[in-house]
């Protein structure tokens, strides 16, 4: 039994070197530098396969400006998938689950975004802060609406992934307390929460997937809008 | 060769103290000596004509032993760990 649920989540550090140092720079191993020949090892094949398959996803849908984002973006889903997915290891610390990483990763993004727009298109990057079509009578309260939909934009990003991911692991550390509490006491439903527990677990290796996903999407739209 | 420039793996035991004497412990040595030892695994177990699984589960497993260790301090109070 844990001392608190919450425990996982502290920021583990040893002889003062702070763990979360070591678990941002281990996706860096993960992924070798591709070497110049045509055909590499399958490690690198496969991984080159899948950045091509998310850049390709990611620039579609913005113009040739947009491309400039290209590598921050791609690098910016590759980081997150791998620490995302590496928090899913027995033992091992996510540094996605401190809001203060994701506020740090989501707030300057969104504000570089805004800035673009305001910068190179004023009119319209304040232009879509009414929509098309809205009555009249109702233009300063949706002006106000809109505005504070934007600013709340980073909050929401950085959150979003915060919440998702603590959630994630506080569910599979508690279902999995509750298993092994119920084994000497009732092993049927110990059983039951077992394979509750294995569904999570492919519900969490998803989630942690999506929401990397679903950052860098956010990111890309809030830039195709501005750009 | 002379000693110093034998690299571990041959380096007899009786010898190991005269070789780390001889070990250049600077930051730049240091790093060196890491990225030699990372060159070598790669090169060995994932750089392969036919590679697999193996050589990246290693080092995930590494990293989650490296990750126990980091946390031994916190675990080591958990109340039940008898029975963990």
């Amino acid at each position: 039994m844990n001392l608190s649920f919450f425990d996982q989540f502290m920021s583990p550090s040893l002889l003062g070197i702070p763990l979360i140092l070591i678990s941002l720079l281990f996706p860096a191993l993960l992924f070798p530098s591709p070497s110049n020949r045509w055909i590499t090892n399958r490690l690198l094949t496969l991984q080159l396969w899948f950045m091509n398959l998310i850049t390709k996803q990611l620039m579609t849908p913005l113009n040739k400006n947009g491309h400039k984002w290209a590598l921050i973006l791609s690098s910016l889903m590759i980081l997150l998938l791998t620490i995302n997915l590496l928090g899913l290891l027995p033992y091992t610390f996510t540094p996605t689950t401190q809001l203060s990483m994701n506020l740090a990763l989501a707030f300057p993004l969104w504000l570089a975004t805004l800035l673009t727009g305001l910068r190179n298109q004023p009119s319209v990057s304040l232009g879509h802060l009414l929509p098309e079509g809205t009555p009249t009578l109702l233009i300063p309260a949706l002006i106000l609406i809109e505005t504070t939909s934007l600013l709340i934009r980073p909050l929401a990003l950085g959150v979003r992934l915060t919440a998702n991911l603590t959630a994630g692991h506080l569910l599979i550390q508690l279902i999995s307390t509750a298993t092994t509490i119920l084994l000497p006491i009732m092993p049927a439903v110990s059983l039951l929460t077992l394979i509750i527990l294995l569904l999570l677990t492919i519900l969490e290796v998803a989630v942690a997937m999506i929401q990397a996903y679903v950052f860098v999407l956010l990111l890309s739209l809030y830039l195709q809008e501005n750009i | 060769g002379p000693l110093s420039e034998r690299p571990l793996m041959e380096v007899r035991l009786g010898e190991l103290h005269t070789w780390i004497s001889t070990c250049d412990f600077s930051l730049q040595g240091l790093l060196g000596a890491a990225q030699k030892a990372w060159n070598s695994y790669y090169a060995k177990y994932i750089n392969v004509r036919r590679g697999g699984p193996p050589g990246i589960s290693m080092l995930l497993a590494g990293y989650c032993l490296l990750s126990y260790s980091w946390n031994y301090q916190h675990f080591k109070r958990h109340r039940w760990r008898k029975y963990h």
